[in-house]
């Protein structure tokens, strides 16, 4: 009994002194472990050659086709339609029709709408165009007739605009992604909407009025470097008719082309206008015949009865989002990280074998009289394996997106670029998050003291949450909840192109959407990292080795 | 001289009879080592609760509105936690195999009865036999929770939705395919422990096969890639045994779907044998 407190006394006392090497040599030992065993060396190089690889292959879809006009069948590159980018670079679609004057130096405009009427097609019946018995009457919810200040005629040059909507009430929309409510409720004879802009500067303020003389203002933008000469007017679009069945059996979109018409009065201008009008078809397609950039060639855009115009549009002013929705064949760069969870399986593996092996081994012995501060064994451990993750994370990415996102584009697929920022943020945060779930697994291995059972639960609780949202095999909304409490609410780092509100499509996880925000999803990995290590931290010090 | 005295007595056994004997001895020893460690029996309980519970929680999250046409398949919704029930038996399969090279066991195992392929055999059956009937239990668990729940949440007959029952053919062979279905996925993650041997190793690998094909399925935009996944790999095509509408869209009909993860079992069966027959252990 003596002999036993003398004996396990004494290394304690006398590794006193050493461990005030500090956490510098716990870190040392710890990277010389990691470093030493080959298997594991290995396994993160795997993890991340499988990433690219898997990110790669998942690029290789096939070749575009298509044949401009009854011309020459052309593929991948050639195909692209052409695409506008809008002041912030992003990718939109700018297609309406437009009743315009130029406007020199600071003005206003001021109208009525009375009706916001349209059709769209008909999905059972064959192609819809327009008056040939494939359309039904009825408006897309984000349908859209109102007043706008644009740069130019050019597709993709700034804006601001007051509107109303097909179900969404007045909005004031700027530059594609900017949205801000106005009065709810759909315009009508009975109930007309006033809507009025007013440039100054580089200023823009919207006001709406139910009467014309009690005005409210709806918000203030800023067009940066807006010119002096800008076309003011009157205009109309529609979204595709889509039909999204958020089922059991996945998310489907189904869409046709739609048009609205907007019916206005009581038109006036302030300022330097010529004060003639004139019709233009800004982008094209629709339901008045084929996209290009030099617009559709169908019908005049507008009809107009003394002062009253009625203006007839199809397309959308908005940004182009991931997903059926868009009419195009667009990649994101999140996708050539779909090899990501390959990669995290690997690194889970080995992370989780880092703690447990040395339950197996009887090495835990070893390391903790070496080192009896057991919460520095945890954090050298921890810091060792999130670095390893995080460097083989990082080259994973950039080689994944350097490689696969050029792969996706010389087949004719339309990259959804994103700032620079949020791709560095997309990259980096892709890393992070392989680095917070090996870190994760290092905790269950200490807690679980099996890396057998460690990896289960890591790659069970990390990935299957998304399998099971993406590939639909739980229902939307259950999928959603996954997503936000799971530590695969993580995930949501890699989402480059936020939801729109003011654009249909389908938001399910496989589209690219997720439920959280990046960070708010890279929280909650983080709250349970953080809550594996202190259940780690607890153990260790309760338990003996 | 002594020696060769001493190893006498195994020659003078009829060969057949000693190859006989082994495999009932290997199985005898198999089936102690079963029984005599809780793990297992803990697995398999898991595998059932969490089979249920999954199939459960998946159709009592499912409802079909009136006027809205429902693409739902009531048989495969209602044998959804056989997804999750496979991650436990594989895992169980897993540490039949890695769990004796973990402690060192294997090596009294080889020792005490020789014949390799007799223990993997005996392993095979040991670890099919329990989990099949474990898994006919959740799978019965299963379309019991189907057909109590389902006709509730609009899954009616009237709405030309076929009754989730064991007398209703399709549903009667998405059943025993998914008994089978366990047992394919435990023998090969046998398989593959086998070859790997490290059980922290051999979990990774398995639970890759069986998840990540599903996720690079849902990346890949590539047609024919998809349809080689769909058709070839062993989860996808596995659970298309599941399936009791739509048969005609199907890549790959849902017994030939089995038989592919029959394909895989055997494959990793036939390599796992190779590697414990040349390796030292």
């Amino acid at each position: 009994m003596t002999a036993q407190a003398i004996s396990a006394r004494r290394p304690e006392a006398g590794l006193g002194d050493g461990s005030r090497g500090g956490f510098g040599a716990v870190l040392r030992a710890e990277w010389t472990k990691f470093r030493s065993v080959r298997g594991w060396v290995i396994g993160m190089i795997l993890a991340a050659l499988l990433t690219i690889f898997i990110g790669v292959f998942a690029a290789a879809n096939a070749s575009i086709g298509c044949s401009i006009n009854g011309g020459p069948q052309k593929t991948g590159k050639a195909c692209l339609p052409y695409v506008p980018h809008g002041p912030d670079g992003e990718i939109v679609t700018d297609s309406f029709s437009f009743v315009r004057q130029p406007l020199t130096g600071n003005g206003t405009i001021t109208a009525r709408v009375t009706a916001l009427t349209g059709e769209h097609a008909n999905l059972s019946a064959g192609p819809a165009q327009a008056g040939n018995g494939n359309t039904v009457p009825g408006l897309t919810a984000w349908a859209k007739a109102g007043i706008i200040i644009k740069q130019s005629t050019h597709q993709g040059s700034a804006y601001a605009a007051m509107m109303v909507t097909g179900s969404n009430g007045v909005r004031m929309q700027d530059n594609y992604t900017g949205d801000i409510a106005g009065t709810p409720g759909r315009v009508s004879a009975a109930h007309p909407r006033w809507l009025r802009l007013t440039r100054s500067g580089d200023t823009i303020t919207g006001y709406e009025s139910a009467d014309g003389t009690h005005w409210a203002r709806v918000g203030t933008v800023q067009l940066a470097g807006l010119p002096s000469t800008v076309q003011v007017g009157m205009f109309a679009t529609s979204p595709n008719y889509t039909v999204t069945q958020n089922s059991f059996g996945g998310d489907s979109g189904n869409s046709g082309p739609a048009q609205a018409t907007g019916v206005f009065d009581h038109v006036s201008l302030t300022g330097a206008v010529p004060g003639t009008w004139a019709g233009t078809r800004v982008g094209g397609g629709g339901l008045e015949g084929g996209p290009g950039p030099g617009g559709g060639r169908g019908s005049a855009p507008y009809t107009r009865n003394g002062g009253t115009f009625t203006v007839t549009g199809s397309g959308d002013i908005a940004p182009v989002t991931p997903g059926p929705g868009a009419g195009l064949p667009t990649v994101t760069i999140e996708q050539s990280l779909a090899g990501a969870f390959l990669g995290l399986i690997a690194m889970v593996t080995v992370a989780a074998m880092f703690f447990g092996t040395e339950y197996r081994r009887g090495l835990i012995r070893t390391t903790l009289a070496a080192t009896p501060r057991r919460g520095a064994v945890l954090a050298a451990k921890a810091v060792v394996i999130g670095a390893a993750a995080f460097v083989t994370g990082l080259v994973a990415a950039v080689v994944s997106i350097a490689v696969g996102v050029p792969k996706e584009e010389n087949q004719g697929q339309v990259l959804l670029t994103a700032p620079v920022l949020t791709e560095v943020r997309v990259i980096v945060g892709t890393a992070a998050m392989l680095a917070l779930a090996a870190v994760f697994a290092v905790a269950l291995g200490a807690i679980l003291r099996r890396s057998a059972a460690a990896i289960t639960i890591a790659v069970v609780i990390v990935v299957m949450p998304f399998l099971l949202s993406a590939v639909h095999i739980v229902p939307a909304g259950v999928g959603a909840w996954l997503l936000r409490l799971t530590p695969a609410a993580g995930l949501a780092i890699e989402q480059s192109i936020p939801r729109y509100p003011q654009v249909t499509t389908v938001t399910s996880p496989a589209q690219g959407y997720y439920p959280l925000s990046p960070y708010a999803g890279l929280a909650v990995l983080c709250l349970w990292t953080a809550a594996a290590l202190a259940l780690a931290l607890i153990m260790l010090r309760r338990r003996d080795a | 001289m002594n020696a060769a005295v001493q190893a006498q007595p195994a020659p003078a056994l009829a060969p057949a009879a000693v190859r006989g004997a082994g495999l009932r001895y290997a199985l005898h020893a198999e089936w102690t080592k079963l029984r005599t460690v809780s793990g297992p029996a803990w697995l398999l309980l898991a595998a059932v609760a969490l089979t249920i519970a999954g199939s459960a929680a998946a159709v009592g999250a499912t409802h079909c509105p009136q006027g809205l046409t429902c693409p739902v398949d009531p048989t495969k919704l209602s044998l959804t936690g056989v997804q999750f029930g496979q991650a436990v038996v594989a895992i169980l399969a897993v540490l039949t195999i890695s769990n004796e090279y973990g402690t060192g066991m294997i090596r009294t195992t080889l020792a005490a009865m020789p014949n390799r392929l007799a223990v993997l055999a005996a392993k095979a059956v040991l670890l099919a036999a329990p989990v099949l009937v474990v898994g006919a239990v959740a799978v019965f668990g299963s379309v019991l929770a189907g057909h109590l729940i389902l006709p509730g949440h609009g899954f009616t007959a009237a709405r030309g939705f076929h009754p989730v029952w064991l007398s209703y053919g399709p549903t009667l062979r998405a059943a025993c395919g998914s008994v089978l279905y366990l047992g394919l996925i435990a023998l090969m993650s046998l398989g593959v422990a086998v070859i790997v041997r490290d059980s922290a190793v051999s979990i990774g690998v398995v639970l890759a096969l069986l998840y990540l094909f599903p996720i690079v399925l849902a990346f890949v935009g590539n047609a024919h890639w998809q349809h080689r996944l769909e058709r070839w790999t062993p989860t996808i095509a596995g659970l298309t045994i599941q399936t009791t509408t739509g048969l005609r869209s199907l890549v790959i009909s849902p017994w030939g779907g089995l038989g592919v993860l029959g394909i895989w079992a055997a494959a990793a069966l036939i390599l796992g044998a190779l590697a414990l027959r040349l390796r030292d252990a």
